[in-house]
């Protein structure tokens, strides 16, 4: 297994006291809680604090850390043989192996005896052991993009994931989980899902811990997604926005015809009732074409001609609300 | 690969007291504390049954983030609870008028 430095995670001396520990951790989840930072990389970073706050701020804990010596951040290591049995790390010690453990997880079994688990700041939930050695598997979130079209016609994710579970030991070692989810369509950026049971593993009978699923939409090249509208540019040119026209428009479910009306300026919204992605329980939102009125970058002779008599046969004044003023 | 059934944390879903309790990791107590102080919308309260739309679901699991990563009191949760969704109100709000504006910039 990899060494993970706690001292260094945490920004602290290896004698530092319980109240410095406190104090860096603190300082620390405030800038990198993902609940509150929108820092990139956070929550792995929040991931590496809480995990070495667990474990320091335990004495138990921090002797059996402080035991494994100090050693290169990364550095491929195994504890020494003995080490399990002396600090009883798990049930069996004797026998224990390292193989499969993540570092992280080396320490986790220690809390798990009394009350609440020792793993905060995983976006794990809470353990719980009920006297008989019972443990409820972990909670576990993970976000997922998908598609505006996945959104739309509703799509199933396979999700290749790794999940630390108990062994007949009690000790968490890391194995691949893969889960299939079906999501109706009508999801929308921020929708949350949760899967009963496809968490991690109970130990000796205890519940399986939940997967929850945070969906966001990928950015689209046509589609702006806000909750069950979209919002896409309708170019149109400037005789189309002058005298009216019939347009093909693009939506999710096939192209459909829009009237833009005539006299239609840039910026307004042409509203396509349920043309937007579905919601789950009937029902859509609504397609949003916001015009845009696009000139030739470079107009022909004669397109030039027809400007210019355009220029100079109208009264129309697009600043007369300027009134002269600062001219 | 196994599949999973799917349940939709959104406000068509109901969940009781007793099941935000167990998919929160707060306690019921903790719970009605945050109720009272507003920082929980009740869906329904009848004869002091409290039902909740699933949408709480996810700030009862962040409560219990917050509870356990900043040792907050059901006070301290209270107030952060309010001012995360004041925060997410206002990104939604930043979100939408995002999707308005041409790409193009016409």
């Amino acid at each position: 297994m990899k060494y993970t430095d706690y001292y260094a995670a945490l920004g602290v001396e290896r004698g530092a006291s319980p109240d410095e520990i406190k104090k860096a951790y603190r300082r620390l989840a405030q800038k990198y809680h993902p609940d509150v930072s929108k820092e990139p990389g956070a929550e792995a970073r929040f991931k590496e604090v809480g995990e070495a706050y667990q474990t320091l701020k335990d004495p138990e804990k921090r002797a059996a850390y402080d035991a494994l010596g100090q050693r290169p951040q990364g550095e491929e290591f195994r504890p020494p043989p003995d080490w399990a049995q002396q600090h009883g790390a798990t049930p069996g010690a004797e026998d224990f192996s390292f193989d499969g453990v993540d570092f992280g997880d080396l320490f986790e079994r220690f809390g798990a005896r009394g009350g609440r688990g020792a793993r905060s700041g995983s976006f794990g939930g809470g353990s719980f052991n009920d006297g008989n050695g019972k443990l409820p598997g972990q909670d576990f979130e993970v976000p997922v993009s998908i598609s505006i079209e996945d959104a739309f016609r509703g799509t199933t994710l396979e999700l290749n994931l790794s999940m630390p579970e108990y062994d007949a030991g009690g000790q968490l070692r890391r194995v691949p989980h893969n889960v299939k989810a079906r999501v109706a369509p009508g999801a929308v950026d921020g929708q949350r899902l949760r899967l009963p049971g496809k968490g991690g593993k109970g130990f000796k009978g205890g519940r399986d811990g939940d997967l929850y699923l945070d969906i966001s939409l990928k950015p689209h090249s046509l589609y702006r997604a806000t909750d069950h509208d979209l919002y896409l540019d309708l170019p149109i040119a400037p005789w189309e926005a002058a005298l009216g026209a019939t347009i093909e428009v693009p939506t999710p479910g096939g192209a459909v015809k829009l009237k833009v009306p005539a006299g239609t300026s840039s910026g307004q919204k042409l509203r396509l009732s349920g043309r937007g992605l579905p919601k789950p329980r009937g029902g859509a939102g609504d397609l949003l074409a916001v015009a845009q009125v696009v000139v030739p970058g470079q107009p022909d002779d004669n397109e030039r001609r027809l400007y210019e008599q355009l220029r100079d046969g109208s009264q129309f004044d697009p600043r007369r609300r300027f009134g002269g003023e600062g001219a | 690969m196994t599949e999973g059934e799917v349940l939709w944390l959104d406000e068509h879903r109901v969940v009781s007291l007793a099941e935000l309790v167990e998919v929160s990791g707060l306690t019921e107590s903790e719970l009605l504390e945050l109720v009272n102080a507003g920082a929980i919308p009740v869906r329904e309260s009848r004869d002091a049954v409290y039902t909740f739309s699933a949408r709480v679901v996810t700030v009862a699991r962040t409560a219990r983030r917050l509870r356990n990563d900043f040792e907050l009191d059901t006070r301290g949760l209270g107030v952060a609870l309010r001012l995360l969704e004041r925060v997410s109100d206002l990104e939604s709000e930043i979100a939408r008028l995002r999707a308005e504006l041409p790409r193009t910039g016409g």
